[in-house]
């Protein structure tokens, strides 16, 4: 009854009577605004697992010489296509090499490439973009060739390439080069027709800018962050095309130990012994995952209004 | 409309035009002396120049070009350095597998990816959407070669539900026809699937937040209706768009899922071309893929003018 007495009285409670308030359950935590590296990181995990995996990769490709257990290129024919065990961790192949060694040795090849790739048609394509969007009478002609170049399949342009070289890294790198370029020339000329019809960019006509501080001033900055994205899905598309082209035989040169080669020779044996198809294909997944997943993120952070749309 | 159709056509003619100037003057801009190139290092100096006249280095870069355009238009991509016959002849033997191969893979891809994307737009950031996400970015990533494999060796060496390579015409029955086709199908269209469910996916987003689609709802249509009916109708263009322009992948691709699964079509053909330097096979193959490629994706520009009423040139 103690309860109905509190409810119906109108006199002052004593003060020992009543209860403190109970402590309220954290029901909305306080955000906890994360700062720095560690903040961009929480707040964009794709980056941050894609990074992280890439980075594994790199260290890799980078340490390779202290990484291998068998020289990757030494022929044995006694211990050939032996399954993975202590010794050979992935196996050998049939040509009696060790598929572990040759797969540490592959992340290099693979790397150079995805990041070369990226680089040149980046830089390449900037510069197509940049004349396209600036030069009223070449645009035209330019964009044609562009839009026929994009009309080839990447992976048969850069076929129709290679067939015409001798196989090596450098000329790899050229033939993917030259399929993705008409990609970047494209984005960079976009975004500088958008940017030249700013009321800023106008502004600095008017006052008489002149046209290169322009573009570094005004137009190059903002290319950054799409190019930036851009590239990272180019470098993904560069590794996958590399690892086609060697495995159907027109890539790296059967010597270089790339995945896509490590593949090509398991290829007559992958029913018997899937291992060595297996080893590579797997690093050469993770790898572009994380490039993609990196991608992904970097979109995400760079440029919300692209994130929307895909 | 019909200015705009003739003037889209004609559009097309300089792109096919630059295609075939690229092909063919790929051959004067490699590095080095292509013919030796292709001759290989075994080669006597009366091979090169057999082969550099075969391929007509010798002469004039101009006149060889309309010389090959000529040819081009009358059908003739030239001939083969190695089997000496038509180019067009082989192409025409191998087509049949790698139209096939296409068809079903398109089938099954959109068949798969649409429904994907707008279940993933319908259930926005819930476990479907992020799974549909994942699936998309993994697609982006395996290639197509590593889930060939993987699919060959659990669905045909250990489980033994379906052959494990070869091809059988279509001639011959569906059944046997359609059970060559599965596997390197779900392989091929691995890439295709992701880039067409993320398109969907935010091409829905977008509808489904415009008004007509809330007057729908409010009028009493149901969710099925919505999606497919209301919202997917709308998202159409852009969708359509990228299947077309998506096709670059299945033809790259199809290089490589021929290869794995023993099909004897037209991406075979190329790799057989490269390990022998056959190169004008590889240009008659380029040239090909690259027109269908143009043609399909102006029969698909043309088919949306006119059934869209909304797009007026």
């Amino acid at each position: 009854m103690a309860s109905a007495t509190v409810l119906s009285s109108t006199a002052p409670v004593p003060p020992h009577e009543v209860a403190a308030a109970p402590p309220m359950p954290d029901i909305m935590p306080p955000v906890k605004a994360r700062r720095g590296v560690t903040g961009f990181l929480w707040r964009h995990p794709t980056i941050a697992v894609g990074g992280a995996l890439l980075l594994l990769m790199v260290f890799i490709a980078v340490f390779a010489d202290y990484l291998w257990t068998v020289d990757p290129t030494a022929l044995a024919p006694a211990r050939r296509t032996r399954e993975p065990s202590a010794q050979y961790w992935f196996g050998t192949d049939m040509l009696g090499r060790d598929v572990y060694s040759r797969v540490i040795f592959g992340a290099r090849v693979s790397l150079i490439v995805g990041f070369a790739v990226a680089i040149l048609s980046s830089v390449i394509g900037l510069a197509i973009g940049l004349v396209s969007g600036f030069v009223r009478w070449a645009d035209g002609i330019i964009m044609r060739v562009m839009d026929g170049m994009m009309s080839i399949p990447p992976i048969l342009l850069a076929i129709a390439l290679m067939a015409l070289t001798r196989g090596s890294v450098r000329n790899v790198i050229i033939s993917i080069t030259i399929a993705e370029i008409p990609r970047v020339s494209r984005l960079v000329r976009g975004v500088v027709l958008s940017l030249r019809e700013q009321p800023y960019v106008e502004a600095a006509v008017a006052s008489g800018t002149r046209t290169p501080v322009i573009i570094w001033r005004h137009i190059l900055p903002n290319t950054i962050a799409p190019i930036t994205v851009q590239a990272t899905y180019i470098c993904a598309s560069a590794m996958i095309i590399e690892a086609i082209l060697s495995f159907i035989g027109a890539g790296t040169p059967p010597i270089i130990p790339s995945w896509g080669n490590i593949m090509a020779e398991g290829r007559a044996l992958w029913q018997v012994k899937p291992y060595i198809v297996f080893f590579p294909a797997v690093f050469l997944s993770i790898t572009v995952l994380a490039v993609n997943l990196l991608g992904d993120g970097l979109r995400d952070a760079l440029d919300p209004r692209m994130a929307k749309r895909i | 409309m019909w200015a705009y159709v003739v003037r889209r056509v004609l559009a097309t003619i300089p792109v096919m035009a630059v295609v075939a100037l690229f092909v063919f003057s790929l051959l004067y801009l490699a590095p080095g002396d292509p013919a030796a190139v292709i001759a290989g290092d075994q080669a006597t100096p009366e091979d090169v120049e057999r082969i550099r006249q075969s391929l007509g280095l010798d002469r004039p870069y101009l006149v060889r070009f309309g010389e090959w355009v000529w040819h081009i238009l009358q059908g003739d991509l030239g001939t083969s350095i190695f089997t000496n016959l038509p180019v067009s002849t082989m192409i025409a033997q191998r087509i049949e597998p790698t139209l096939s191969l296409m068809i079903v893979t398109l089938i099954f891809a959109v068949s798969i990816a649409v429904p994907m994307g707008v279940v993933a737009a319908w259930k926005q950031g819930t476990l479907i959407d992020r799974m549909v996400m994942a699936f998309a970015v993994l697609g982006f990533s395996v290639p197509v070669f590593v889930v060939a494999y993987l699919l060959a060796y659990v669905f045909a060496l250990e489980l033994d539900w379906f052959p494990v390579q070869g091809y059988t015409s279509f001639q011959e029955g569906f059944l046997p026809w359609i059970e060559n086709l599965v596997l390197p199908a779900i392989a091929l269209g691995g890439v295709y699937i992701a880039l067409i469910a993320r398109i969907t996916r935010a091409t829905m987003l977008e509808v489904l937040q415009q008004d007509y689609i809330r007057t729908a709802r409010a009028k009493g249509v149901g969710q099925t209706g919505i999606l497919f009916l209301h919202a997917l109708k709308n998202a159409a263009v852009p969708i359509v768009t990228v299947i077309g322009i998506g096709i670059a992948l299945l033809i790259g691709g199809a290089v490589v899922t021929e290869s794995v699964f023993a099909i004897p079509g037209l991406g075979r053909l190329t790799v057989d071309a490269i390990l022998r330097r056959d190169y004008p096979v590889i240009q008659g193959v380029v040239l090909l893929f690259s027109f269908v490629y143009v043609l399909v994706n102006l029969a698909i520009d043309l088919v949306y003018t006119l059934f869209d009423p909304r797009i007026r040139y």
